[in-house]
């Protein structure tokens, strides 16, 4: 076993993970050490090749790979060290990690834990699409990864289920490649990926979007052959005669993503059933002490600029555990959703002061009000012009010590 | 005269704007948050144009591609050129970050360059 001692150790190297331990180096943590199972750093940018990262950060867009350089080359200047091609087996609660690599087996003593694991693609068994089992379907990220890092061509007729950004963004990338892309099926009535990758992907190239529909059939004997697109109705329920079979070889699934945590479960950290992603208070502390989440394993976010600051916030306050500079929670109170909220982040308040929340609605809004009640009364209050269930909403939200002492739990709900 | 409904893509928050256009003139009508979303629904109205990203074979690197950009947005009606003379091109390991690849693609005034960093092996 080679022994590590340090103050923070991070899993995961993407965006999360590297912006994590750049904070936490910049809060003061001397040691701090980045464990990674990929063989790079930077996690899934590297394969992001489109533009678009960094606006609202750096106010210019760069592209996902220039992101990641920016990151990797602060992380390197400052001595950070990073475990590339090393997979985090288990972690306990007195903050030991065991990781193996080429090396060996690995124990890391530490502080404090970042968790930055990210987080996965949704498969066809998520959604249950019936039919046989021929080879050419591919999540959208797994054909990215193929196109834009091995240069592998994942097919020549193409169609997308789901309208997430990835397959957005592939639809977009396919086409560039030569493919035909025959269409992008997806069953809300809206598109659930970023309007600017609508208009620049699908609507640039002249790619239908079919809204209300799904797949019902997926046909092949060895490689796919067709899949069968129908309507849906309000409840989501296929309506007989709307089908059409589309002939194609290649099916791509942006059905969304879920947030990984299968070593948060293995210590018992409490997770959020509807983020997918630990429980967290507004340090990004989880339900164990010590232990921080960021990034897309505690929700999946939109955008990296977003995250980013989130992760520093989280590497920040691990830093200030690590240094015993936090002061003890007196009390910790969840924050819950009503009507029109999907989920929050934090789930719990444990200190007064100004809290960042990113929250997502329920449904589109074109005048919507955002509410946080305590005692059934308004405590904050927003208008909202225009919401998305595809925008993350972030507020800042000032609350007391002299509220959260006089209230059990928030209440964070939206009219309109 | 038309009007015209854009989306506005510089940032996520996507702005609809309505225009109304008049052969070369563009009348902002309402609809954007900031001055940039003003400009870009300008734009898009008389002279659409978009980066582009996409990425060139590499010859003995660690990766076999190097993601690439255009160092300025195109015009639309160029992207299909442009990615032609892109997908022919090859380079040879080391690239860095930032290093131009392709000067003046497809006489458009533009450069294309790495936006990877990619070892040779």
């Amino acid at each position: 076993m080679i022994n590590h001692d340090v103050d923070i150790a991070i899993i995961g190297g993407g965006p999360a993970g590297l912006a994590a331990a750049y904070s936490a180096r910049n809060q003061g943590a001397k040691n701090v050490i980045v464990v990674d199972r990929n063989d790079w750093l930077g996690g899934i940018l590297p394969q992001c090749i489109h533009d678009g990262f960094g606006v609202e950060e750096t106010g210019h867009s760069m592209t996902g790979p220039e992101y990641a350089e920016m990151y990797i080359d602060r992380v390197n200047k400052m001595g950070i060290s990073c475990m590339t091609g090393t997979m985090v087996l288990e972690f306990t609660k007195n903050y030991n990690i065991i990781a193996i690599n080429k090396q060996g087996l690995h124990k890391i003593s530490t502080k404090a834990i970042i968790l930055a694991m990210g987080c996965r693609e949704k498969t066809r068994w998520h959604v249950m699409i019936p039919g046989d089992r021929p080879s050419g379907i591919f999540t959208a990220g797994v054909a990215q990864a193929f196109i834009n890092l091995y240069n592998i061509m994942p097919g020549k007729n193409v169609v997308v289920l789901g309208s997430g950004d990835v397959g957005l963004i592939m639809a977009r990338r396919l086409k560039f490649e030569g493919a035909h892309v025959l269409g992008v099926v997806e069953i809300l009535p809206f598109a659930s990926g970023l309007p600017r990758n609508v208009v620049q992907c699908l609507d640039d190239y002249d790619i239908p979007l079919y809204l209300n529909y799904t797949i019902t059939c997926i046909k092949g004997r060895n490689r796919l052959e067709s899949v069968t697109i129908a309507q849906v109705d309000d409840t989501l329920h296929i309506i007989e005669g709307t089908e059409q079979e589309i002939p194609c070889d290649t099916l791509l699934l942006s059905l969304g993503l879920i947030p990984e945590n299968e070593l948060s479960k293995t210590v018992g950290i409490e997770l959020d059933e509807r983020t997918g992603g630990p429980i967290v208070d507004q340090h990004f502390e989880t339900t164990i002490r010590g232990v921080f989440a960021c990034g897309n394993c505690l929700q999946v976010y939109d955008t990296v600029d977003v995250l980013s600051l989130g992760a520093k916030h989280a590497g920040q306050h691990a830093a200030s555990y690590a240094l015993n500079q936090f002061d003890q929670v007196r009390h910790s109170i969840p924050v819950k959703t009503l009507n029109g909220i999907r989920y929050i982040v934090p789930q719990r308040i444990s200190r007064s002061g100004v809290i960042q929340f990113t929250f997502r609605v329920e449904r589109p809004s074109q005048s919507a009000v955002f509410h946080l009640k305590a005692n059934g009364k308004d405590i904050f209050q927003k208008k909202l012009p225009w919401v998305n269930p595809a925008n993350m909403v972030e507020m800042k939200v000032k609350l007391s010590d002299s509220l959260l002492k006089s209230v059990d739990h928030l209440e964070a709900s939206l009219d309109g | 005269m038309d009007e015209k409904e854009i989306t506005c893509i510089v940032c996520p928050i996507g702005c609809k704007i309505l225009v109304r256009r008049n052969g070369t003139l563009c009348e902002l009508v309402e609809g954007n948050k900031c001055k940039r979303g003003a400009e870009y629904a300008r734009s898009e109205a008389l002279d659409p144009r978009r980066m582009l990203t996409s990425s060139i074979s590499v010859i003995g690197g660690k990766w076999p591609l190097v993601s690439v950009k255009t160092t300025k947005p195109i015009p639309k009606d160029n992207i299909f050129t442009v990615l032609d003379v892109i997908q022919k091109a090859k380079v040879k390991a080391p690239v860095q970050c930032g290093q131009i690849l392709l000067k003046n693609v497809a006489d458009t005034g533009v450069d294309v360059i790495a936006t990877k960093t990619v070892g040779s092996t």
